[in-house]
């Protein structure tokens, strides 16, 4: 049995127009200690997804089950990383991660709270900027205590949601090297699922990458492995023959699926336009 | 040159006022000169805290005692109304259950709840506390509701994914993004209750500026009804740039 087990899982959301299916009868098995990422167009139902793998939401019909126990809510030993840093702004960095920490582990001392929190931000280069507020950092910055807050409640499974979407392109190189490095640091593994839209990034990272197909109402491609060892680097990816071969095989599933949604769309009012030019940007 | 002019345009607006204010004590036979409002008011402006009697002190002395009277019942009205804002914040179903009340509530003049207060509380001073509190609470009820409801998903999602306690989602996520929205709650809610002071004072005869401006219309002292009422602009704008201040200090930090 997988550690991360999805079933038939469906969800819907109420519409002016009747109920707007975004994902139908979705499988997928995580191992544990596995980096899997999803891989999709903007709009094609990740997101929903995610937040239903975590507990954030819950499905219509259909199960998640994470380490035999059915998914109702969001689990004590899971983290988050979102596209919008989702970092308070009234509080500085390190207590930013000190209310996660403080959350997670509501017995230790104080001292030792602060102590973890300052440790995860050593680790993603921000020990010189504890006391900075999140607006007086920069967007890689934030999205790095943003990382820092999530290894530091030590989670067993991390779920992360667009995490470098909002970064400019070199940003976003440099926080995917730092997760891969944070990923392959830790003592015991973090089984990880990530949402994407960047078949590159998802190519660094993962060992397994799901591309969503025919979305909405999406359901999920087969699975394309990885076969390289974490951590990468991009440098390593530019000309290695299994990665080549991975882009190409996860491009390929993306556009055959573009393709059968753009050919209803000719016909209809919807807006291709917004739905296509992420992935494009992707590939 | 343009900053010159830009300090001068206030006093040639003031000297406007005070000349229509001169043209139209000329027209009309009871209503003081400015000057002559000058005149029989020095007393009270530079002796300003004397208290020649009970009847008879200085201005700032009243301006004291109303400024004590508003403080209280602003108090009074913010201790109700930050929590109630709070509830209908979280609560789609409370808001729906007290919205028709609070929009019935909220234009009530002051000079209604007054001798309700006085047949509850059966004394003046009460009853004033009771009229401010009642009058001035909607701004900071409304605002801090408002401001609940203006928490982006991002912060509510913290808490969800941090397993934040209700209490301390509370503390940490709720209050501070909801303090701004609060504090101009609070700026609008004092500007009722200086407004609602000169009401209450008039109708109960306590002293005070409101009180003060009663009294001296009864002794026929028509330039103390225009020193009150200066008074009680000035107090009131005060007030207000206080407020201001407090508020754009917590935007800022």
């Amino acid at each position: 049995m997988a550690f991360l087990e999805v079933r038939s899982l469906s969800k819907s959301f109420p519409s002016a127009s009747g109920p707007r299916h975004v994902l139908r009868d979705v499988r997928l098995d995580v191992d544990h200690g596995e980096f899997v990422s999803i891989v999709g167009a903007m709009g094609s139902g990740k997101s929903t997804l995610l937040s239903l793998l975590a507990g954030l939401t819950t499905p219509d019909s259909g199960t998640v089950t994470l380490d035999g126990q059915p998914v109702t809510g969001v689990r004590d030993d899971a983290a988050f990383v979102f596209q919008n840093y989702s970092l308070l702004p009234w509080f500085s960095a390190l207590e930013n991660v000190r209310l996660a920490v403080q959350a997670a582990f509501p017995r230790t001392e104080a001292a030792e709270q602060k102590k973890r929190a300052t440790e995860a931000l050593e680790r993603v280069g921000l020990g010189n900027a504890l006391d900075r507020k999140p607006r007086q950092l920069s967007g890689g910055m934030r999205q790095r205590v943003s990382l820092a807050r999530a290894f530091a409640t030590e989670p067993r499974v991390l779920f992360l949601d667009e995490p470098f979407g909002a970064l400019d392109a070199l940003t976003r190189d440099a926080l995917q090297q730092d997760l891969a490095q944070l990923c392959a640091g830790r003592e015991r593994p973090v089984t990880t699922v990530m949402i994407t839209n960047s078949v590159e990034e998802a190519i660094l990272l993962s060992d397994r990458i799901v591309p969503i197909v025919s979305g909405p109402p999406a359901s999920l491609g087969s699975p394309i492995v990885v076969e390289l060892a974490r951590p990468r680097t991009l440098a390593q990816l530019a000309h290695d023959e299994q990665a080549t071969h991975a882009r190409a095989h996860v491009v390929a599933a993306l556009t055959a699926s573009l393709q059968r949604r753009v050919r209803p769309m000719l016909a209809g009012p919807a807006s291709a336009l917004s739905t296509t030019e992420p992935v494009k940007e992707a590939l | 040159m343009k900053r010159l002019i830009n300090s001068l345009l206030p006093l040639c607006g003031i000297g406007l006022a005070l000349a229509a204010w001169w043209a139209a004590s000329a027209a009309v036979p009871d209503l003081p000169s400015p000057l002559r409002t000058w005149e029989e008011s020095k007393l009270y402006i530079l002796e300003p805290f004397a208290k020649r009697g009970e009847s008879d002190q200085g201005i700032l002395l009243l301006a004291y005692y109303s400024l004590i009277r508003v403080a209280r019942g602003f108090l009074l009205g913010v201790v109700i109304a930050t929590p109630l804002g709070f509830l209908l914040g979280v609560s789609a179903t409370l808001t729906k259950m007290f919205d028709p009340i609070m929009q019935l509530l909220r234009p009530i003049s002051p000079l209604a709840w007054l001798p309700l207060g006085l047949v509850i509380f059966q004394k003046s001073e009460p009853a004033a506390l009771f009229a401010i509190a009642v009058c001035s609470m909607w701004p900071t009820v409304i605002n801090t509701m408002v401001g609940v409801r203006a928490i982006p998903q991002d912060y509510w999602n913290v808490a969800k994914v941090l397993r934040l306690s209700r209490w301390t989602t509370f503390t940490k996520i709720i209050v501070p993004a909801t303090l701004p929205y609060m504090f101009t709650g609070y700026r609008l809610s004092l500007g009722i209750a200086w407004l609602v002071i000169v009401a209450s004072e008039m109708l109960t005869g306590t002293p005070g500026v409101g009180g003060f401006l009663w009294q001296e219309y009864n002794s026929l002292v028509y330039a103390h009804i225009l020193l009150a009422i200066i008074t009680i602009g000035v107090v009131g704008f005060a007030l207000d740039r206080l407020m201001g201040l407090a508020e754009a200090r917590l935007r800022a930090s």
